[in-house]
């Protein structure tokens, strides 16, 4: 049952990916996109992180697409279909064919094997994910957390500087 | 739960998926949709380690690449929009000022 379920979203996943690509209009490769993003959210539920599912929910198909869209209508762009793809269609074609062989060789052929975590299903069903996910970001994690919200602080100082007619 | 061979390879599927768009579209804001495809991608391989290994800190990882994601959604789309400004058009083909 669960293979059949994993199987559909993989389809799903895949197929909006595909449009993604080649969608004429940008307006359906974002709503493919989103698509993309619950099915990747689908998958987070699956491997027991829900906590990870509803952020993918939000910051991803919420926030980032928004964006995406709000950009997308408001420099309305004309949609021609003569000049969509540039002349690099076969190279680029051929690059990503040897990429998706490469990693998929490595997949098959390689052995995930690592020291075990202490992490279990059971102890996540128990916890909660959510509370692990943060007594682990505010403990180990402090720093690079704190660094984020520099991170944050400069792409916001930059997005209203770039915007602006005149500085 | 399914293998974890079986996520890593739907990852590389997207994330090949990804590849190609970026590498033959024209329209930077489709670009920057198969960037975000592709940050994704890894996103779904490092839950998938990290759910397998028992180890929180791929869970962790991934919250800082959504970070970067936003960080770059905000700046890159500001970018675009100073670039439409200019020359009425997102297309890559028409960044060529600074082409030798």
């Amino acid at each position: 049952m669960e293979t059949l379920f994993f199987l559909i979203i993989t389809l799903v996943a895949i197929v909006s990916a595909i449009l993604v690509t080649t969608c004429k209009n940008p307006i359906n490769s974002a709503l493919a996109l989103v698509m993309t993003f619950f099915c990747l959210a689908t998958y987070y539920v699956m491997l027991d992180a829900p906590f990870m599912a509803a952020v993918q929910v939000m910051v991803y198909a919420g926030a980032i697409m928004v964006l995406i869209v709000f950009t997308i209508m408001l420099l309305n762009i004309r949609v021609d279909a003569s000049k969509k793809h540039s002349h690099k269609v076969v190279l680029g074609s051929i690059i990503g064919f040897f990429t998706l062989v490469n990693t998929a060789f490595i997949v098959i052929k390689g052995h995930v094997a690592s020291p075990n975590g202490p992490l279990t299903g059971e102890m996540i069903r128990q916890q909660g994910h959510t509370e692990l996910i943060g007594r682990e970001m505010f403990t180990n994690f402090l720093l690079p957390f704190e660094i984020t919200s520099i991170l944050l602080l400069v792409a916001i100082v930059g997005a209203v500087i770039l915007a602006k007619k005149k500085i | 739960m399914e293998n974890v061979n079986s996520y890593l390879i739907v990852s590389a599927i997207l994330f090949s998926i990804g590849t190609i768009g970026v590498l033959t579209r024209k329209n930077a804001i489709v670009i920057f949709m198969c960037v975000e495809l592709m940050l994704n991608a890894v996103n779904l391989t490092f839950v998938a380690l990290s759910r397998h290994l028992g180890n929180l800190d791929g869970q962790i990882f991934v919250f800082f690449v959504m970070t970067v994601a936003a960080a770059e959604a905000a700046v890159g789309l500001a970018l675009m929009i100073a670039f439409y400004n200019n020359k009425e058009s997102i297309d890559v083909e028409d960044v060529n000022i600074m082409k030798w």
